[in-house]
């Protein structure tokens, strides 16, 4: 039998350099770690929150240290990069069909934008910011 | 005729010859406003005979010629050379075994397709002499766009989920899979769940989209697996939730 | 070599083999089918296929109409006992398709929309958007994998069919991914192979049309019919020669000359109709080849715009508005943008005719039958005569389904009761074909190039056997085939692997073309008429006496082809005259 078909390898830990689309899908991937950080971060808090004031208010000020102001602002970058590419691509997800059209994308993703913002708003406001 | 000398860098592979593929340099002149398949054609009637690769309707909907031109999954008929700058790499479809130079093997691709019983299954069985389903535009727009697949398997060559799980059914696949889910006219989407909403299925998609960003007929295939993974977890909340709606 | 044995092989897996394939798996699921095709089903041409396909829905329109319409389009070539048979099939077949999923354009109440069309008095052509030959044969494909009875053997090169006992018995091909050939033993055969436009240089074919499905039953015995007429579409891209739908201009696009002129009036098609509403039958819905016979006279007065890639007329689609032309046209505005860079929303598209379709071919009866017992043809490869000197668009798409279904039904007819086969005797004509190939390997003292025969058989075809002909140019041609079939002897192979050779299928490929094109130039040259696509100018009147007959050319291997006449069916339209004048009646 002459056939011979060739297989080529793809490698399961540098494939996401082969093309910048990969790249981009990365790093919406790796905002994971950052988010479930924070998640183990407010886990923390509301532990220290049940030991007590003093132990809560101790847990903030450690918050308020340079490594960790800076700490906590590249997981907002993270977290934003994360709702907004997520945001983006939701009109895959949910067509909306008026008759024999669709409704534009970016009415969805400017819709999620909206909602971010005014939950974003009202827990401040309940937080206290103003 | 302006010639613009274009030179490509092939990778070619005869396994009667060849241990592994190997790429091989042509200069060939064409003319401004061809694509990449119009210099492959020139090569074999005047350079090199022995070039191999798919192609027919030259106009991007047969589907026969993807190909990886500069890494990139395309149509080769519809790859413009003027969009191109210094040695162009011709590659086959990546994600397929490669029989010969530049055509791959395409039985795993075919035997999918296959699997997700992409064929109408009457809601209501009503016999053809008495008129057609009705249908509205509006009922013809919900599914349309992914009826436009061509099979051209750029989708494929372009998921690194199918490169990384060779088991993992694909965008076209379950994208017509969906075409029939969404057909008005149709009542077979409990069979085709069995197939597409598993392991292999929708759920290996982890929504990279480059398929959507790949594919030369706007199905959006990305999209209709995300729809289906939404509709089908619609189901398993319904299932498990709602009273007496168990199968 | 491996035999396979099965009850039906289709040769083709377009929209008429996979109608065919479908129609056994049906009808007597317990029959084995082979279906066999050089390139998987997708690929087939017929998805290239834009416009649409007739069938009689609106009260308004009659069987009768679209009788007329299509025997006086054929220039009375057409056998009208099989037009009879087709109009009536038409619409049941597309409602057929409408049941498996085809996706038809609607009209709001959900019913099936049709549109105008070339020829056509009445609307009656079905269509899903400006893609209904993809929309056709991805329905049909999608279809048949249902069917466990079908047994597909894609990218096979059917080599020869097998003949014994004066029937057609099965046939050799070769798996071209590995090159083994593999013997076919069948009850009967059906050949759906496609048309031959390759042969022609400016073609809205693909690659694969090459004839090869003629040339398999030419070489049996079966004679070719009427194979001297070639449509020439009226609207295709000068640089790739891509179709332009006939759709454009029953969505109301016209076609000037550089003066601006819509000059279809002046070639009988007149009065001018208003922009944007076009009228059935007359101006730019006249038929195909009386509107592309009106731009080479346009080429010899001067009134035609030169491009770089030869002399065009205009199509003006600017009126039908951006909304229009994304609804109903969304590929052509794609394909002239891509391939032209011309937008149609807001430029007029310089276009050309180009070879489009194949009127003649395998003959067969009104059953689809072939004058080989067991070998049956249907679509554009077969000519039963359904389209006469000169097809009307539209009708193709429907012919498959009405006449793959008829070939396979034809063909259960044919296997009740048929005796045991002569293995012996098929292992050796397959053998035969085998070595056939093994010879083209084996030589090594050839001295002729194979691109280099197949330019010089486009270039005779485009030059003597086009739009207009005359007899000086058809001798050329003649001898020109001729000489190239016997240099074809020649031709070594460059590339000598097993294992998906294209070198070798283009050589075999070539072989085709040449065969259909001899039949094709020596039909021409002995048909001193004008009818339909064949005009001449030597012969510019329509010869009812002498001519209402179809040419029948017969192979006679390294001899020309022999050449005899069958005449025309004839029920109830005697010859008229075509008129495609706005004030016809």
């Amino acid at each position: 039998m002459s056939r011979r078909p060739y297989v080529r390898e793809v490698s399961k830990t540098r494939w996401y350099f082969k093309h910048p689309r990969y790249l981009r899908y990365m790093s919406r991937e790796i905002t994971c770690i950052f988010i479930g950080a924070f998640a183990l971060l407010l886990l923390c808090a509301l532990g220290r929150l049940a030991d007590g004031q003093a132990s809560y208010e101790s847990f903030l000020a450690a918050l308020q240290g340079p490594w960790s102001i800076f700490g906590l602002l590249v997981v907002l970058i993270f977290a934003v990069h994360n709702a907004t590419s997520w945001f983006n691509v939701t009109p895959k997800a949910m067509p909306v069909q008026i008759g024999e059209e669709f409704l534009p994308g970016r009415y969805v993703v400017v819709a999620h934008y909206a909602v971010w913002i005014v939950v974003s708003l009202a827990v401040l406001f309940f937080a206290g910011a103003f | 005729m302006n010639a613009r000398i274009v030179q490509l860098d092939v990778l070619r592979y005869d396994p009667e010859a060849d241990s592994e593929p190997r790429f091989q340099r042509y200069v060939v002149p064409c003319a401004e406003e061809w694509v990449v398949l119009d210099a492959l054609n020139a090569i074999k009637e005047s350079i090199d005979p022995t070039l191999n690769y798919r192609w027919s309707c030259h106009m991007a909907v047969c589907g026969s010629c993807g190909m990886m031109i500069n890494g990139e999954p395309k149509l080769s008929c519809h790859a413009f050379l003027r969009d191109y700058a210094g040695v162009i790499r011709v590659e086959p479809l990546a994600n397929f075994p490669i029989e010969r130079d530049l055509i791959t093997v395409a039985d795993d691709f075919i035997d999918k397709l296959k699997r997700v019983k992409p064929y109408l299954i009457p809601a209501r069985n009503e016999p053809v002499p008495e008129g057609e389903y009705k249908q509205t535009p509006a009922q013809l727009m919900k599914y349309r766009q992914f009826s436009m697949c061509i099979n051209c398997m750029l989708c494929y060559a372009a998921c690194p989920e199918y490169a990384l799980q060779p088991m993992f059914l694909g965008p076209a696949a379950i994208a017509l899979a969906h075409r029939y889910n969404l057909d008005s006219r149709d009542g077979g989407r409990d069979e085709r769940q069995e197939v597409i909403a598993s392991h292999a299925g929708v759920w290996d998609c982890s929504f990279v989209g480059a398929c959507s960003e790949v594919c030369p007929k706007a199905v959006d295939p990305a999209g209709a697996l995300q729809q289906v993974k939404v509709a089908s977890t619609i189901d398993w909340f319904k299932e498990h939730l709602l009273p007496g709606s168990g199968k | 070599m491996e035999i396979i044995e099965t009850d039906v092989a289709i040769v083709g897996a377009g929209g008429a083999g996979l109608r065919a394939a479908i129609a056994l798996a049906q009808a007597e699921p317990a029959l084995r089918v082979a279906l066999i095709s050089k390139v998987y089903p997708m690929r087939s041409h017929t998805c290239a296929a834009e416009g649409g396909a007739a069938g009689v829905t609106k009260p308004d329109d009659s069987f009768d109409l679209h009788f007329d319409d299509t025997v006086g389009g054929g220039d009375w070539l057409s056998d009208q006992d099989c037009v009879e048979y087709f109009v009536r099939e038409a619409p049941k077949e597309l409602l057929q398709l409408e049941h498996w999923g085809c996706p038809w354009n609607r009209e709001a109440d959900g019913s099936v929309a049709v549109r105008p069309f070339g020829g056509m008095k009445k609307q009656r052509t079905w269509f899903a958007a400006d893609k209904s030959g993809f929309h056709i044969l991805h329905t049909l494909f999608q279809t048949s994998l249902q069917f466990p009875s079908i047994t597909r053997f894609d990218e096979y090169y059917a080599l020869d069919l097998l003949t014994d006992d004066g029937r057609c018995q099965g046939l050799t091909a070769m798996e071209m991914r590995s090159g083994l050939i593999k013997q076919f033993n069948a009850k009967a055969v059906i050949i759906a192979g496609g048309g031959a436009g390759r042969m022609f240089p400016f073609t809205t074919n693909g690659a694969i049309k090459t004839g090869d499905g003629m040339a398999l039953a030419y070489r049996a015995g079966v004679p070719l019919k009427d194979m001297e007429f070639v449509q020439y579409h009226p609207t295709g891209l000068p640089n790739t020669g891509s179709l332009l739908t006939e759709a454009c201009r029953g969505e109301g696009g016209v076609l000037v000359n550089k003066h601006g002129r819509r000059y279809l009036q002046d070639y009988g098609m007149g009065p001018e109709t208003p922009l944007g509403k076009p009228q059935l039958k007359t101006m730019e819905l006249g038929p195909r080849d009386r509107v592309s016979q009106a731009y080479w006279h346009e080429v010899q007065k001067g009134n035609t715009v030169s491009t770089k890639w030869g002399e065009c007329v205009l199509m003006d689609m600017r009126h039908l508005g951006e909304k229009t032309i994304n609804a109903r046209l969304p590929l052509v505005r794609e394909l002239a943008i891509s391939y032209l860079g011309v937008d149609i929303v807001t430029d007029a598209v310089p276009i050309r005719p180009v070879v489009h379709y194949m009127m003649g071919g395998i003959s067969t009866n009104t059953q689809a039958a072939t004058t080989l017992p067991g070998l049956f043809a249907a679509g554009e490869c077969a000519c039963v005569s359904l389209n006469g000197a000169n097809r009307l668009g539209s009708n193709s798409l429907t012919e498959l389904l009405v006449f793959g279904k008829r070939a396979a039904l034809s063909a259960i007819e044919h296997i009740q009761g048929l005796p045991a086969a002569n293995t012996a005797a098929l292992q050796a004509r397959a053998l035969e074909s085998q070595a056939r190939i093994r010879e083209l390997f084996s030589r090594t003292d050839g001295n002729e190039s194979m691109s280099g025969l197949r330019k010089e058989m486009m270039d005779t075809m485009e030059k003597n056997v086009g739009i207009y002909r005359h007899e000086a140019g058809l001798r050329e041609a003649v001898d020109a085939i001729a000489a190239l079939r016997e240099r074809y002897g020649r031709v070594v192979l460059n590339d000598k692997s097993n294992v998906f050779n294209t070198d070798l299928f283009q050589v075999l490929e070539l072989g085709c073309m040449l065969d259909c094109a001899q039949a094709l130039t020596v039909s021409a040259l002995a048909r001193n008429e004008s009818r339909g696509a064949h005009q001449r100018l030597d012969h510019t009147e329509r010869d009812d006496r002498n001519y209402l007959r179809h040419s029948m050319a017969w192979y006679r291997g390294a001899e020309a082809p022999r050449l005899d006449y069958l005449d025309v069916v004839v029920t109830k339209s005697p010859p008229g005259v075509r008129d495609y004048s706005g004030d016809h009646k």
